[in-house]
């Protein structure tokens, strides 16, 4: 029984991470753009959170400055997306390649460069509740933090002018132009904010999840949480589940390992790509129902002259 | 005092002036056209009044101060608001939120629910505020879109093209609202190339030919080809017309029922009519009824036609590819010319591979000379302005990449052609030289099935016309037998209401 | 104030231009970040652009390096053009490293020197079976092949891991997680005595005409460079899109599953973790820095393997970090993508718009006062 509890306990942990990551990108898509520069914004966030967090200590600012990192990153690929139309695509590949490459090269300086002890939290009472206690309350702020955005998020889009507007641009750029919106600017701003998110959750990766800096550690999350805003249907509460349900594969994996299951540990690394893979398989299946809820101009270049 | 004035109006883009020197009076309370042909600066002179775009040169002045309109929200706010031809609408929301989203941040989504109700009975415009609209007709799409220019209560509206989308009968419902809202007060300009239209509805019309003026008369006193002249310096060419010499059956659609594969399409309902050789066969529709799901199962691009329900030559091709298609005569010509019918960014030459593949050797390889010399070949014959057989598709004008297309099908030679929208976007020029290829082809014995919205293009070279309505087609009636008020009513799906006086199997 | 302005026609001077532009915007920038690092920037420069080209060695290091990038971009070329999004080169590009191992490892002292083509083969068709899944499934499934393809790039390094560290350990290796080393006649032959160059380079020399053919001279070819410019035109046109899909895909895989083949039983000659060097994604920008055209790959190829000869060497010599060849690698790829904007649009300095003047003065009624901006 505990050993479940504490198994629930670090899917929420790990879950977190996918989280942000795939909320930051659901914005943006809800906007019209795909960013596949996830892993390369996750990757030079972790390193830029890990440097910030060794030498102010706090992590708090570590976290900015993991979003700050991602934000940045998300604006030059903006810039090059919404203004000189470059292909989507492309331009968020070179953006993973450039920062699997930047991060390698800055980060040499803090292999070897270890954290300050990290503390524990606990919610007080509530961390007592037994089964429940240690399952739920005994986390890092950010978990709670990403359960409160997610329920952000879904006021925002679907109760909010602004979130109306945003998803008008996803699906007809021509037509919000049109009636006078500042499609770009909206675009670019939502494409920032994507990035922001996809840094805390880097900064949290190398800060909180597993406190240590080594060349490839975000290991595909930046690619498993593009798939996540798919199989979400672009929806935050969904995403927020298919991201517990992700972290939980991933732990299931470290738990059997623990437990000296006699699987080769290669193919328990494997099961959380391969249950992305399944997942994908299963929610495209219906061609149909994906077209209806994706918006509808993810991908395409938008021409405001014409 | 003049509501709106253009006083010197020139906007420049790279490859053309298309604006020059352009005036514009319009009175409080008027209804005034904007008349011309496919790229005469119609659209241009529009946005530079509703803010999307700025000129380079002259004045626009409003209840007689100049003012600088700097965007759509600004054109809003001094009161002018604008139906587009192509609708800004967002298929995914409901009819009130897409009229929220056009109006400034004031009111709530509730307040602009209720007001649309009442504006929409106002003006005797039904809307159901509440639907999705990607649920809606074309029509009623428009309604909405009209409904969302109304509530900002506009000093001058403008409609661009907007009887394309309508029956007959529709137009006159919505001639209704506009003479009651310029009795209001409002002004509107109404840009159309349709000359009844402009006759039966203006008060005024300015006329615009490449870009310059080249009258401002009154419609009411003019005749059809008065305005012609004015818009495209000639009276508008005359075709020649034989009698149709009938030879057999050569296309037989029976039974064609076809589940839509897009959530937002239209399903078919056991189509039946049939075209022989040496006739061309009309098909009148307002858009969005089953005339793009009817193309593609004819066209072979979609194959799931239930087996028997087409017949070419007797033979059952309700499967077969495009490919297998051509090969036994059958060639199409789609709406859509960049993307669909040729590929925008390859050379003429590259584009004639796509539906003709003489100059392809059995092992697969292109003789490279033989697919420029067959451009070369369509450019001379169909009169094709283009910088030649390697120019990009996309360099062409609407006109000319339309001849270009038209003329690669019919130089195949094929015993049936298909075409969709033949002169849509095309210029008077053109479109009359590809209506009499058209005829050119069927008096040499070819069948034709034509799909066009455009009513006076298909009495003009059909010989039988049908109405497809609601994914189901009606009887066919000889084009001499039938009326626009007729076909008007069928278009609503009413065939059997006022049924023609000959069915399809009684033949002259 | 800078505008871009629409061509009315695609130059192809900048088509041309653009990648060499993008190259000079990336030598810029890396020789700021030398600085940065406190190293002088010439010498910098040098050991990336001089030194890979100063001798016959050095030469053909660089077409060792060449080889496995020029073919795989190569079928990569094909898939972009087709639209078809194959991220997983490098996983395909592992598969056929084991695949190509496992024949190789079936060799014995009395086998022949034609056993060199079925470990070759064998490297082509684990390549397109892998690739063959990401088709599959996205035929089947509509399942999106970029992210399938990423995901079994994790998986096959993984699988990787498990057959070194596990059936394929050479037992007389010392617990290394390497296989034996390859018998001498399973080498893939080399081209001059004393050179690691190999016939992989003629491989990849008959490729690059191979496609060129493809591309631009057969109807096959026609068909997906349609399918990836305009879909609804190929539909129009009957060309079969899962035709399409099979044949990038297919093709990709082999020629990926073909460099691993080549990398295991050439220059390697044995199975270790560290097969995969990262050569399946240098593809991707190999493929879009040579215009997706097999001759621009040939010259892409060799710039990019200048920039791993370049780092190797900037590490031993500068002390400067190997990875600094991704930073490179990466920054190239995006200055191209910025830079081919200029293909379709023009720069133009345009001066700041004055407000609109009345050409006819104002004649009217009493209130007009302005001339010029009004509400």
């Amino acid at each position: 029984m505990e050993s479940f509890a504490l198994l629930l306990a670090a899917t929420l942990n790990a879950g977190t991470v996918l989280a942000f990551a795939a909320l930051g990108l659901l914005i943006n898509e809800r906007a019209g753009i795909v960013n596949l520069g996830a892993e390369g914004m996750m990757l030079v966030a972790a390193v830029a959170g890990y440097a910030t967090a060794v030498h102010t200590g706090s992590d708090w600012i570590a976290f900015a400055g993991g979003a700050a990192a991602g934000a940045l990153l998300a604006a030059a690929f903006g810039v090059l997306v919404i203004w000189l139309n470059t292909n989507q695509y492309a331009t968020g590949l070179a953006l993973s390649l450039f920062g699997a490459g930047f991060s390698a090269f800055v980060g040499i300086r803090y292999t070897q460069e270890k954290l300050t002890e990290r503390p524990r939290f606990e919610v007080p009472f509530l961390s007592d509740i037994p089964f429940v206690g240690p399952a739920l309350f005994k986390q890092h702020p950010m978990v709670y933090i990403a359960i409160a955005l997610t329920v952000a998020l879904a006021w925002f889009l679907y109760r909010s002018r602004a979130g109306l507007v945003l998803r008008s641009i996803g699906e007809s750029p021509e037509s919000a132009h049109a009636l006078g919106y500042p499609v770009r600017r909206i675009r670019l701003m939502a494409v920032m904010v994507g990035g922001a998110l996809c840094g805390v959750s880097g900064a949290y990766i190398s800060v909180v999840y597993t406190p240590l800096w080594v060349e490839g550690m975000v290991a595909g999350k930046g690619w498993i949480a593009l798939a996540l805003t798919t199989f979400a249907t672009w929806r935050p509460a969904r995403v927020l589940l298919g991201a517990y349900l992700f972290g939980g594969v991933t732990m299931l994996q470290f738990h059997l390992q623990g437990e000296g299951v006699q699987i080769p540990s290669q193919f328990l690394t494997m099961m959380p790509y391969l249950a992305t893979i399944v997942v994908l398989v299963l929610i495209s299946r219906n061609a149909t129902f994906i077209r209806v809820n994706m918006p509808a101009s993810i991908g395409k270049p938008f021409f405001p002259g014409s | 005092m003049l509501r709106l004035e253009l006083v010197n109006i020139s906007k420049q883009y790279p490859a053309v002036k298309a604006n020059d020197s352009v005036n514009l009076r319009v009175e409080p309370g008027e209804i005034h056209a904007v008349l011309g042909e496919n790229g005469a600066g119609k659209s241009t002179m529009m946005k530079m009044i509703y803010g999307a775009v700025r000129p380079d040169e002259g004045e626009i002045r409003w209840n007689g101060q100049a003012v600088n309109i700097r965007n759509p929200q600004e054109a809003r706010t001094l009161g002018i608001s604008m139906v587009f031809q192509h609708f800004s609408l967002f298929d995914t929301l409901t009819a009130a939120e897409n009229v929220w989203l056009g109006l400034d941040k004031s009111l709530t989504l509730a307040e602009v629910t209720q007001r649309i109700t009442k504006v929409a009975k106002e003006y005797g415009l039904e809307v159901d505020p509440l639907r999705p609209v990607h649920t809606l007709s074309v029509g009623e799409r428009q309604r909405v879109e009209i409904v969302r220019a109304l509530m900002t209560n506009p000093k001058c509206l403008i409609l661009d093209e907007p009887t394309s989308v309508l029956t007959p009968q529709a137009v006159e419902t919505l001639f209704v609202t506009l003479r009651k809202l310029a009795s209001e007060g409002t002004s509107i300009l109404y840009i159309s190339h349709k000359l009844d239209e402009i006759r039966a509805l203006c008060h005024n019309c300015t006329v615009l030919r490449g870009g310059k003026v080249t009258g401002q008369v009154d419609p009411r006193t003019e005749t059809n080809a008065g305005l012609s002249r004015l818009m495209i310096g000639a009276e508008p060419p005359q075709l020649q017309h034989i009698q149709a010499k009938l030879g057999g059956v050569v296309l037989d659609v029976r039974g064609l029922t076809l589940a839509k594969e897009d959530h937002f399409g239209m399903n078919l309902s056991d189509i039946r009519f049939e075209v022989k050789a040496g006739e061309i066969l009309g098909i009148a529709g307002v858009s969005g009824n089953g005339q793009q799901e009817l193309m593609a199962a004819l066209s072979g691009e979609d194959t799931r036609a239930p087996n028997g329900s087409i017949h070419l030559f007797g033979k059952d091709i309700s499967k077969d590819s495009p490919r297998r298609r051509r090969k036994e005569g059958l060639h199409f010509v789609p709406e859509e010319r960049l993307g669909r019918g040729a590929v925008p960014t390859l050379s003429l030459a590259a584009n004639t591979l796509l539906t003709r593949t003489e100059a392809v050797a059995s092992t697969g390889w292109v003789r490279t000379k033989d697919v420029t010399a067959l451009a070369q070949e369509l450019i001379r014959r169909f009169n094709v302005k283009a910088g030649g057989p390697d120019a990009a598709a996309k360099s062409l004008s609407g006109g000319n990449l339309q001849k270009f297309i038209v003329g690669r099908e019919i130089h195949a030679d094929p015993k049936l052609l298909i075409v969709s929208q033949p002169t849509w976007g095309v210029d008077v020029g053109a479109a009359a030289q590809i209506r009499g290829e058209l005829l050119g082809l069927r008096d040499k014995g070819c069948a034709l099935l034509i799909v066009s919205e455009e009513l006076d293009e298909l009495f003009e070279i059909c010989d039988r016309l049908v109405v497809i309505a609601q994914g189901k087609v009606s009887p066919s009636v000889p084009t001499s037998q039938a009326t626009i008020e007729m076909i008007g009513e069928w278009m609503s799906g009413l065939w059997n209401k006022s049924p023609a006086k000959e069915t399809d199997h009684a033949e002259a | 104030m800078l505008k871009l302005e629409a061509r009315p026609e695609s130059s192809k001077l900048m088509s041309v231009m653009s990648p060499v532009l993008a190259l000079a915007i990336t030598v810029v920038i890396g020789t700021i970040l030398f600085v940065m690092l406190g190293k002088d920037p010439m010498r910098g420069l040098y050991v990336f652009f001089v030194e890979p080209l100063k001798s016959v060695y050095a030469l053909t290091e660089l077409a060792v390096k060449a080889t496995p990038l020029i073919l795989i971009a190569l079928g990569l070329a094909v898939c972009f053009r087709s639209n078809v999004w194959n991220i997983g080169a490098e996983g395909q590009f592992i598969v056929g490293g084991i695949a190509a191992a496992g024949v190789a490892m079936t060799a014995d002292k009395e086998t022949g020197r034609w056993i060199v083509a079925l470990v070759l083969l064998a490297g082509v068709f684990g390549g397109m079976a892998w690739a063959g899944i990401v088709a599959f499934l996205r035929d089947r499934f509509n399942a999106n092949e970029i992210l399938v393809s990423l995901m079994l790039v994790y998986v096959a390094d993984q699988f990787l891991g498990y057959m070194v560290y596990g059936p394929w350990k050479d037992p007389a290796g010392f617990n290394f997680p390497q296989t034996i080393t390859f018998l001498k006649s399973t080498n893939v032959p080399k081209l001059f005595t004393g050179f690691r160059v190999n016939i992989g380079l003629i491989i990849a020399l008959l490729a690059v005409a191979a496609f060129w053919v493809l591309l631009f001279r057969t109807y096959a070819g026609f068909q997906l460079q349609v399918g990836g410019l305009a879909p609804a035109a190929a539909r129009y046109a009957g060309f079969s899109s899962r035709r399409a899909l099979w044949t990038a895909l297919l093709l990709s895989g082999g020629m990926a599953g073909l460099a691993g083949a080549l990398e295991v039983a050439g220059p390697l000659g044995q199975l270790t973790p560290y097969v995969p060097a990262g050569y399946g994604f240098a593809a991707i920008i190999v493929a879009y820095v040579g215009r997706l055209h097999p001759v621009g790959i040939v010259f892409s190829g060799v710039l990019m393997s200048m920039f791993y000869i370049g780092g190797e060497l900037a590490q031993s010599r500068l002390g400067l970090p190997k990875s600094l060849t991704g930073v490179f690698q990466g920054l190239l790829l995006f200055t191209l993508l910025a830079c081919d904007t200029l293909i379709h649009y023009r720069i133009r300095w345009q001066a700041a718009r004055p407000a609109p003047k009345a050409a006819v003065p104002i004649v009217s009624s009493a209130n007009t006062a302005t001339t010029g901006k009004g509400a």
